[in-house]
């Protein structure tokens, strides 16, 4: 998993100010439905959770079913009350973890 | 245009007849496993409809790839927030799409994506809030080409 997340996330923000946050991590997200020329089932293979952590506390996760996109994106806010990181977890359905983080400045 | 043979007449009867009951079959299996799911979510409960707003192309020229918003008219609290949000495809293979679980540092119950869908289908989205309480709306989507590969 060499794919590098993207990330949308502002640098700044007002203190109390709910901030957008775009996310998104290059992935086939094979549905397990597909076949392959031969006919066989192509063996599902997906990001079955995605996290979002601020300053260690829970943001926002999302459970996802084969039903999403490849490429999975997701758009959500924070509150942001101070200054601290985001962290953001995709796990893969063979357990493969990819991480990213995004600092912001609360004033 | 080719007059058709009464042999290909028929074979194109029956061929059509197979579909329509294969398909049939397909749709109420996924929509009983879509009622199974949200009974499950809501523990039985009756969820009021309304308070959901759920953004999406009335139609998908493209079912790999649809863009869905849904949007909780909840207030964000620490002790009254929207807590999860549950989003169903009745028509899908897999009526599961995602669940999203928000804390009171999400600001707003508010998320968008981006989804598969077979078919024509409706797009069920099913919010908890922090006391317990269900809210559920629906939005119809036609799908021109499936998304679910094969």
């Amino acid at each position: 998993m060499a794919e590098k997340p993207r990330l949308k996330i502002p640098k700044e923000a007002k203190k109390g100010e709910v901030i957008e946050i775009k996310t998104l991590l290059p992935h086939v997200m094979e549905s397990g439905q597909r076949k392959d020329k031969d006919g066989q089932t192509i063996p599902r293979k997906i990001i079955n959770k995605f996290a979002c952590e601020f300053n260690g506390k829970p943001v926002f996760t999302a459970n996802m079913e084969p039903a999403i996109a490849a490429n999975p994106y997701m758009q959500f806010h924070a509150k942001v009350e101070e200054s601290g990181t985001f962290k953001f977890t995709w796990t893969d359905d063979d357990g493969t973890v990819t991480t990213a983080e995004e600092k912001i400045t609360v004033s | 245009m080719r007059q058709l043979s009464r042999r290909d007449a028929l074979a194109l009867a029956s061929g059509a007849a197979l579909t329509v009951t294969g398909w049939s079959t397909g749709a109420s299996a996924a929509a009983k496993e879509a009622a199974e799911q949200i009974t499950k979510f809501t523990g039985g409960k009756t969820a009021e409809k309304g308070k959901i707003s759920i953004e999406l192309p009335e139609i998908a020229e493209n079912g790999n790839t649809v863009p869905l918003s849904v949007t909780v008219d909840a207030p964000m609290t620490a002790d009254n927030y929207v807590s999860e949000i549950l989003i169903i495809a009745d028509g899908n293979p897999n009526p599961g799409v995602a669940t999203f679980h928000l804390s009171p540092l999400a600001g707003k119950a508010e998320a968008s994506t981006r989804i598969r869908l077979a078919t024509t289908q409706n797009i069920i989205a099913v919010a908890k809030t922090s006391k317990g309480e269900f809210f559920t709306n629906q939005k119809l989507v036609k799908v021109t080409i499936g998304g679910c590969g094969g």
